[in-house]
Order: C-alpha cells, then structure tokens, then sequence
C-alpha cells in the first residue's frame, strides 16, 4: 500500500516542527523564534498499522506570495497533492492564524485544523469554542500541547478519518458578486483544462495576476496561460484593478468574524510578564550589556566546563593507541605509522579538543534559542544593520553562524529582500563556527591570559573571546555597508520582526537532543576529514625530495608570503588543508612542527604553548592567528550550502574571495604597523 | 490624525489607513496590521529604533520608516 502524504502548514513558530517530531520521532530542530525551520522536511509516521509521510514545511503567514518561503508552502499545496492538511494555529493568536487557514480552506478541503500552544491559551485565560470553530469551518479542530504530547493522538485520529474519506464541503470564503462572476467565468474555461487544481482558487489568482505562481504552473504542469488565447481574452476583460485588495480584506474580515464568535479573551493584560522581561532586556540602559553578558557567561561555562573531560578523552583514546598500532602489525611499517600516527593521531586530537566545547555550547545556546531570546538580539542590534543598508534579522543568522555557517547562510532566508539576503550569505562566515572556537580560545588562553587555570584566568578568556565576537560582528557590519555601497547597493528595506513570547525551554529535552545530535555529527565530520587528512600530512612530511619532505617544501614555498602577513608557511598550509573543515588547522600545524610529522598527545595547553612558541610564534603571530582564523575563506561545506542557495557561481566565488581579501589585508596591517613601531 | 511611528510609548492607537506601497501593505496584513485594529506602542530598540507593537495579542518590531507609512488616530 502507498504511504499517505500528511503536510503539516502554519504560520511560523506555532510549533508544526514540535508536533512533527512527536508525529515522527524524529529530531527537527524547534526553536522559539520566526523561521526557524526554513527547508522541507519529510519523516514517517505509523499509526493503526498505516503508513503517513509527514511533510514539516517552514511557516508562512499567508498565501499571498512574496517570499521564497510562502511560495515553497504554496506550491507544496497546490502541486504535491498530500491527502491530508494538518494546519497549525497558535491557540494565543487564533485571529492571525485563520487568516491563512480561510487561504487553505480556498485550495484544499482536506484539513484539520489544530490549536497547538492550547496551555498557553488556558494560562491566559482565553476562551476557545473548539465545537462552534469546528462547526463554522466545516472541518476538524483539535487541542494540542505539542511539547508535551498532549493531544497528538487524537490529532492522528482526525487525520486518519479524513485520509479515508475526504472532506467536500468545508467553509469558503464569498466575495463580492462581480468577483463572483469573473470566478465563475474563468472556472468554467478552466474546468475544460482538467487542471488538478482547485479552479476557484486558481480563478481568483489568475485574475489578481499573480506571477509567481503563473510561472509554477508552467514549470510543474507546463500549462503556460499565455499560450491559452481564450483565457488571456477572458481576462482581459474580467481582470479589475483592485481585486486582490478586496480578497485580502474579505479573507480577513472573515477571520475576525469567526474569531469574535469563537473566542473570548477573559484577561486583557495577559502578557504582563513578558513585557516586564522585555523592558529590562531590551531597555535602552540594560539591554546591550545584558547581551554582552549572556554571551561572556556562555562562553565562560563553555572554557571552563571543557577543559577536563577534554584531558580525560585525551587520555582515553591516545591509550588506545598501541593496541590498535599492534593490532596492524600484519601492515607493512609504512603504511602502518601512516595509518596510527597520521589517521588515528589526529582523529583522537580532534575529538578531544573540539568536542568538548560543543557538547557543552550546543546545549547552552539551545536553551538560550528556546527561551525566546534570539529575536530580541535582532531587536536590539536592527539600528546597526539598518545603518549599513543590512536586515537586522541578519543577528540571526549570524547566532546560528556560531552553531555552523552553513546552518547560518541556510537561515538567511528568512530575510526576504534578496539584496540584503545576499549580504547575510556573503558575510555569515565573519562569525566563528564550532569548528574555529575552540582553537580561537585555546590562542587566547595561552598568548594572553596564562595557564594558571584558575577562576579569573578562564573568566578574562571569556571575555577576550566576547572582544574576538565582537570584533566579528564589527566587520561584518563594515563589510556589509561596503556591499551596500557597491556591488550590492541599495536602500534598507522593509524590517518587520515578530518578538514571541518567552517560554521556558525545555530543558533537558534540549541538552541530551543536541547533545546526541551534535555529538554524532561532530563524530562523523571528524572520522571523514581528520583521518585523511592526517594521513596526507604523515606522508607529506615523510616523503623526501632531495633533504627536504614535500611538507617543508610546501612550506618553505609559503614562508615569504605568510611572513607579511604576521604568520608562517605551516599556518597558511594548515589553513589550506583545513578548507573541508576548521577543526583540523591545529593539529596540522603541530604535526607540521614536529620534526617526524608526528602529532604529540594532547595533554594540556602547556605543551602546545612549548611547541609553538619553540617554532617562533609571538604575540604578533597569535594576534594575526585569530584574526585569520575568524576571517579567511569558508570551508567547502559552507560554500557548497552558498552555492546552493544562490544558485550562483558569481556569488560563491566572491563568498570566497571577499574574506580571503579582508582577512589579509588586516593580517598585513596589523603587522606592518607592529613592525613599525617595533623599528621606532 | 498622525503616524504610527509618532505614538508615545505605552499609548494605543486606531488604524485609519496604510499608504500605499503594496509590499509593505501586504506584510502589515499578514500580520493583523489592518485598517480599525487597536495598537499599542510598547518598548523601542536600545538604539531607539526599531520599536515593538502590541498587535492582537502579538508582539512585533517595526522601523520607524514603515511605521511611518501607517496613518493613526490615538484613542
Ligand atoms: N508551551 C508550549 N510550547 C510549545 C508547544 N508547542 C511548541 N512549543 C514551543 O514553541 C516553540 C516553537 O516551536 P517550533 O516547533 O520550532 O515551531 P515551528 O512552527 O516549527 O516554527 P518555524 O519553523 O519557525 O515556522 C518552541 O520553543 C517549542 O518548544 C506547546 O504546545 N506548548
Ligand atoms: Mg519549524
């Protein structure tokens, strides 16, 4: 039997991935802000021995299209015909939600309705008639609480009767009777096309115009209307001037009469609290250095809470080593110390230094995420990008940046103005990624603050790491004004932000999930690029030519250049290399270093300073050293997630050369004027 | 009469009209923000701009330029 397709609508934040996840078991990231998810995701549910395929789509506020994502929404109903529509409301908010559910209702009758976020509309005392809502719209509505599974079965109940047997009469909006007429007119002709799609609705979009989808109907159906005379004569005449305004206001006249006969709001002040939180956190006083704060207490517990389960992996996987060196010994010598000092060495080097850190920032930053809070950066950042003709929800992408970039230049299309999304895209790999963290703090604590590893020395990490953080964000928003003023110019658009309620995060949920998820894939990312690339620096650097090994050559061959940069061939090299991913730059350089190309154990951050400062580092190479670290070029995965989303080889190419171009220039700078003044 | 953007913190005020730039309009309905609905300034950006509106029982951030393409009348 074939799987039933199920495809789960909403406007954003209502918490459709939530319910997703409870459908399916599947771990979609959620979060407490605007855009969260924003690529479709299929997973599988069961239920009474059926099989449904439940599509996650990323939310939409309407219909109407005039963004990427509500165009990805719309066409998803009108051409991925699934059986059943699950559409999910904000039970807090049930006036905006109709809204698109009245659009819906206009393209499929398949639906059912479901009132999520139900406990916080009992908290705040509103009152929903499910019944009377049911009975108007003609379809079912259930009460959900999706986090805490409340709900989730009787919601499969209602979609399994609706998957057996179809609505045909649900509730559909009237409009005024000329608009009527030309309905009914163009209904007609386009009945004879045997379309797959609802004629009212497609009528009503065809007479306001709407381009975006007279192109999806050329490329999913290939019926291109302008090759239909009769239909372009017929709307010619019937099309007005002022019909997609009357939709619009009909629909929500609609939805406001509905909700009036449906709900009742008993308390008016209900957010109170959440405006009392708002005013410190975002009040003109507080607001920034809460930030600021936030950020040096995360990153504190971060450096703090790393550093011993860090020596204890060490330990553990460097002692596997002589087992798994014997177990080879069937290898000839070569390939076997290419394999276990090379491969495994800096495998065991990876993993016990970057993960760590992010098994205790992931989690952190999560809860942070679901609390509430992200938007409110946007909030209190907007004026900056504003003034760089930028979108202030870049602060979000940029958050996300933190997480992985190519996660961050994905979420750039929340952004709707193509301009200023290409800015966010071309400047999310300004901030610091997971895999560039740990070695921009391991810099910092041996160059600048000690290695008395005591209370104060890990809280002035903290806070050296918070001035690197906001150096970040100072050049991207310098070279997102550059942008604007050249070869991406143009006025700030529009900025409109919803700020949702704060909501207690669910704590432990969110730390063993991103715990597991960012383990295994920091686990798989490791295995895939460090032992390769371990085994090409082994070989590299014990295979001669003449004296010297194809390693010294490289970089003896780099040394000048990177000399006027404040750095040295091996770092450049190691940069190089690290291009599929930043975690293995370290450990490059080490194995660089040491003469036999082989990596030391990881013990503390006192040996690396020893070799290091043996191979001519200084406080100038480690200022340089972050600098490059936080602004060269993006690894091959971001890149690859740039090209995917501008579809551009243009764009790629310039993501690629714009930080490489800015990150040596100031490298450059910052050592000419160290070594002036050190002449002076 | 007067714009959105000039309502004092903490005043609520009644939509009369939306200029017309449909992009923005467009976005302003989507989000409940229609002619005879109830607003009410809230808080600003710690740089004083964007500011936050209560809108049927959301809360969202608006700049000052678009705010300033809505015509209001403080109730
Ligand atoms: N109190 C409460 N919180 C919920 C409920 N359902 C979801 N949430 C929370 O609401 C927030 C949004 O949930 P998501 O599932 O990410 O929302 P979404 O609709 O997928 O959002 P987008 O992907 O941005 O469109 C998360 O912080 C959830 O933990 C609920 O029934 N009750
Ligand atoms: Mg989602």
């Amino acid at each position: 039997m074939e799987n039933i397709k199920i495809t789960l609508m909403g406007n954003p934040n209502v918490g459709k991935s939530t319910i997703f996840n409870a459908l399916t078991g599947l771990k979609q990231h959620t979060g407490n802000w605007t855009g969260k998810t924003v690529d479709t995701a299929m997973g599988i549910c069961k239920y009474n021995n059926k099989v449904y395929e439940i599509y996650d789509l990323p939310g939409t506020y309407s219909l109407f299209v005039h963004s990427e994502e509500e165009r990805v929404a719309r066409d998803f109903l009108c051409f991925n015909k699934s059986k059943v529509t699950i559409m999910v409301c904000d039970s807090t908010l049930i006036e905006r939600n109709l809204n698109l559910v009245l659009q819906t209702l206009e393209i499929t009758k398949n639906v059912v309705v479901c009132l999520n976020l139900y406990d916080e509309a009992l908290k705040n005392d509103i009152n929903i008639d499910v019944e009377r809502l049911s009975n108007i719209l003609k379809v079912p509505v259930v009460v959900t609480n999706a986090s805490k599974g409340v709900g989730i079965n009787k919601l499969m109940e209602e979609v399994e009767k609706l998957a057996v047997k179809s609505i045909n009469e649900s509730f559909i909006t009237t409009y005024d009777k000329d608009i009527e007429l030309s309905i009914e007119k163009l209904s007609k002709h386009l009945e004879n096309k045997k379309i797959n799609i609802n004629t009212r609705w497609l009528s009503l979009r065809l007479l306001e115009d709407d381009k975006t989808l007279i192109k999806s109907l050329n490329q999913e159906l290939n019926y291109d209307i302008y090759e239909d005379d009769e239909l372009i004569r017929l709307l010619d005449k019937e099309r007005k001037e002022d019909i997609n305004e009357k939709v619009v206001s009909q629909i929500l006249l609609n939805a406001k009469n509905i909700t009036e006969a449906c709900v009742s709001y008993n308390n008016k002040n209900y957010q109170e609290r959440n405006r009392k939180i708002d005013k410190i956190l975002t009040s003109k006083i507080t607001g920034i250095p809460i930030m600021l704060i936030l950020f040096l207490f995360v990153f504190w517990i971060t450096i703090t809470g790393a550093n011993y389960p860090s020596e204890l992996l060490s330990n553990f996987l460097f002692s596997l080593e002589e087992p798994l060196y014997n177990l080879l010994s069937f290898l000839p010598d070569f390939i076997r110390n290419t394999i276990v000092y090379g491969g495994y060495r800096v495998l065991a080097w990876v993993v016990s230094v970057m993960l760590p850190p992010m098994a205790i920032f992931f989690p952190l930053f999560t809860i942070l995420e679901d609390s509430g809070y992200l938007p409110r950066i946007a909030f209190n950042l907007d004026r900056f990008f504003k003034k760089c003709s930028a979108c202030g929800k870049q602060a979000l992408t940029m958050c996300m940046g933190f997480g992985c970039n190519a996660v961050g230049v994905t979420g750039c299309r929340i952004i709707d103005s193509k301009r200023e999304r290409l800015i966010a895209i071309l400047t999310n790999s300004f901030v610091p990624c997971n895999g560039r963290f740990p070695m921009i703090i391991a810099i910092i604590t041996i160059f600048f603050v000690g290695l008395n590893n005591t209370f104060t020395s890990s809280l002035l990490s903290a806070l050296l790491l918070v001035l690197v953080i906001c150096f970040s964000v100072f050049i991207t928003l310098i070279i997102s004004k550059i942008l604007s003023k050249t070869i991406l110019k143009g006025m700030p658009s529009s900025f409109i932000l919803e700020l949702p309620p704060y909501r207690k995060p669910q704590y432990l949920k969110v730390i063993v999930r991103s715990i597991i998820d960012r383990t295994l894939y920091v686990l798989g990312r490791a295995v895939v690029v460090a032992i390769p690339a371990g085994i090409i620096i082994y070989i590299l650097s014990n295979v001669y030519i003449g004296s010297l090994s194809i390693l010294t050559i490289c970089t003896n061959f780099l040394d000048p250049f990177a000399d006027l940069l404040g750095l040295d061939g091996v770092i450049l090299f190691a940069f190089i290399l690290g291009f599929p991913a930043n975690e293995i730059v370290v450990p490059i350089i080490i194995m660089a270093y040491m003469k036999s190309g082989v990596l030391i154990e990881y013990e503390s951050l006192a040996s690396l300073k020893e070799i290091l400062v043996n191979n001519g580092w200084t406080i100038l190479t480690a200022i340089n050293f972050i600098i490059f670290a936080l602004i060269h070029f993006p690894c091959s995965t971001t890149l690859l997630t740039i090209k995917k989303e501008t579809k551009s080889i243009k764009w790629t190419i310039l993501s690629f050369v714009i930080p490489l171009f800015v990150g040596i220039s100031l490298c450059f700078i910052v050592t000419s004027v160290y070594r002036l003044i050190l002449l002076i | 009469m007067c714009k959105l953007n000039e309502v004092p913190l903490g005043a609520t005020c009644l939509i009369k009209s939306i200029n017309n730039d449909i992009g923005i309009k467009r976005r302003f309905y989507d989000l409940g923000l229609i002619p005879k609905v109830e607003v009410t300034s809230l808080f600003k950006s710690p740089l004083g701009d964007p500011t936050a509106y209560l809108i049927k029982g959301s809360i969202i951030a608006i700049r000052r330029e678009d705010a300033k393409k809505v015509e209001v009348e403080l109730i």
